[in-house]
């Protein structure tokens, strides 16, 4: 890794420290040994191509293999100093911190006005001002406000998928995470719904940590700070996204960005 | 070759519409036979109907000496015992359904799911057998004093207990019918798609939580459906119910006091009718029952329609 890199990773506080991490469904290791400072108000790409394991470690991110039977999780999650793997953290609070956007579209059927406010009722708000006012700064820090406020009441499948997945977005800002979490969040959309979601992640950093899974590089180059590729389990390498889009250290790597495989 | 595949698209043509005949002749077959079934009903109850008019539906008395029959007590004791039914097995059913879906280790779902289907198999005369040597003489003994002792205000838990009762009967048929609910239940719950579960425990909710405000919610059109097909069950069931409700044409506010149902009449009385009117007052209990389950299963339908109709526009 060339200084320059380090200098740069330097200057910026680590908001999450991932070390040896190795996650196993049953006796195969999906990731092994991955080690990643995720550092604070960036956005940290993940890429390599399919089931290299960058699925699987964002998931380690907030422990959503708790609920994968049969998986297992070795290393440490440093959060803010705590490891969340350690056995007094409640991952319910965790993931009131951690929040998470997936691959599809989900939002509940539910109307647009009670998915956001989801999260902020189970944590025990219930004040209907106070909820709509937090529901309108999420939705509009989503930049879906304009677009659904005359119809809070109507369902959330009747949005299109870009607008389902901004009203996920929102979803998990109402919660006021730390850091969020995306699992190649625009994969199902359209290019301009793909735009859309990438110039709101471009915003987002300002206020959060973020990491994306992404499977295209364009998506990386663009709107990442930092990168990290993965390859049959193994994080390769990682660094800032110019220096690994342009200065690959490992040979798979270059190979990867350039097209050869993936 | 043109004209070939030409003509062959015509035959498949005629093929798709007979083959659309058939199916349309398959579903009017039970339009034919509702109706079938109303008509031969009607026919049969006419002398009754003639002789008792609108009384025969809000009198108590039903004598087979003085040739006098109402049906008020037999519509009460099949709506009642089926609604006991129905909670019971409702709320049972539903959160049997919710573990064996989602909390069960897989080792104990699958032999649990084997045995609550096994349950649905069991022929109603046995649990009838089941219902009057082991469960009336426990209600008799333990269970009804007991309720008496803390709910005892309640007029429905007032009287003596003989044992064989509405209550005993609600009991008998809840276990009938738990499968049934809680084996529909499971299916739908487990068809709710892993992403609602994921994205609701991804915004900090518990399991429990996510279950009754994501998954639950998602499913309660199936869940209703569940309940709606086992209360059928519940209003037809004749000869379990005949063993162990009592069979006493009265209505008291006790549950623990005999009662009579539309269904077990005709299956006790039919033979020993001896007059006209009695054998016609006895197909009339039979159209009666059929209008209460039609009547019944609409008004669940409207009550299903209304609440999504609510819980979509509510905020």
């Amino acid at each position: 890794m060339s200084f320059l890199v380090q200098a740069a990773e330097r200057e910026h506080q680590s908001k999450m420290d991932v070390g040896d991490l190795s996650v196993y469904y049953g006796r195969f290791a999906a990731v092994k040994d991955a080690s990643l400072a995720i550092p604070a108000n960036c956005v940290t790409a993940l890429i390599g191509p399919s089931g290299c394991g960058k699925t699987t470690f964002i998931r380690a991110l907030n422990r959503m293999h708790d609920f994968t039977p049969g998986a297992r999780v070795e290393g440490r999650v440093i959060l803010d100093g705590t490891n969340i793997y350690a056995p007094g953290v409640n991952p319910v609070l965790l993931r009131h911190k951690i929040g998470m956007v997936f691959q599809r579209p989900n939002p509940f059927p539910k109307s647009i006005f009670d998915n956001v406010a989801y999260g902020p009722r189970i944590h025990g708000a219930h004040d209907r001002a106070s909820l709509e006012a937090l529901v309108e700064r999420s939705l509009r820090r989503a930049a879906l406000w304009d677009e659904v406020k005359d119809r809070l009441d109507r369902s959330a499948m009747d949005l299109s998928g870009g607008q389902q997945q901004r009203l996920c977005i929102a979803r998990v800002l109402a919660v006021q995470p730390e850091v969020i979490l995306m699992d190649e969040p625009a994969s199902a959309l359209d290019p301009i719904a793909t735009s859309r979601i990438e110039d709101l992640i471009a915003s987002l950093k300002k206020e959060y940590t973020v990491v994306i899974v992404t499977h295209s590089m364009q998506q990386a180059a663009r709107m990442s700070d930092f990168t990290a590729f993965f390859l049959l389990g193994e994080l390769v390498e990682s660094g800032t996204t110019a220096a690994i889009f342009t200065h690959p250290t490992d040979k798979r790597t270059e190979d990867y960005i350039t097209g050869r495989f993936g | 070759m043109a004209a070939r595949r030409l003509g062959a698209q015509t035959g498949s043509k005629i093929v798709d519409r007979l083959f659309v005949a058939v199916l349309f002749a398959a579903a009017i077959v039970f339009l034919a036979i509702i109706a079938g079934l109303a008509i031969e009903l009607t026919r049969g109850s006419l002398l009754s109907l003639k002789t008792f008019g609108f009384r025969f539906l809000w009198t108590s008395e039903w004598n087979p000496i003085t040739n006098i029959f109402g049906a008020l007590p037999l519509i009460y004791g099949t709506i009642i015992s089926s609604l006991i039914a129905i909670v019971l097995a409702g709320v049972f059913g539903i959160f049997a359904a919710i573990f064996l879906a989602d909390f069960a280790p897989r080792a104990l779902a699958r032999p649990l799911s084997f045995i609550i289907e096994l349950l649905a198999a069991v022929p109603s005369v046995v649990f009838g057998l089941w219902g009057l040597f082991v469960l009336a003489p426990a209600m008799r003994t333990v269970i009804d004093p007991a309720l008496q002792k803390v709910f005892g205000f309640l007029p429905i838990f007032s009287g003596p207990s003989y044992g064989v009762g509405l209550l005993t009967a609600g009991v008998v048929l809840a276990l009938m019918i738990v499968p049934t609910v809680t084996a529909f239940s499971r299916d739908v719950i487990a068809t709710i798609p892993v992403d609602q579960r994921e994205a609701s425990m991804s915004l900090g909710a518990t399991r429990w939580e996510t279950m009754m405000k994501v998954v639950v919610p998602a499913a309660r059109a199936g869940i209703f459906g569940a309940v709606i097909l086992a209360l059928g069950r519940a209003l037809g069931e004749t000869i379990a119910t005949t063993m162990v409700i009592g069979n006493r044409p009265e209505i008291a506010v006790s549950l623990f006091a005999p009662s009579y149902t539309l269904a077990s009449v005709i299956a006790n009385e039919f033979t020993e009718a001896t007059t006209d009117v009695y054998l016609s007052s006895l197909v009339e209990l039979g159209l009666l029952l059929l209008i209460v389950s039609i009547i019944v299963n609409g008004a669940a339908r409207m009550l299903m329609w209304s609440v999504f109709r609510g819980a979509r526009s509510a905020r």
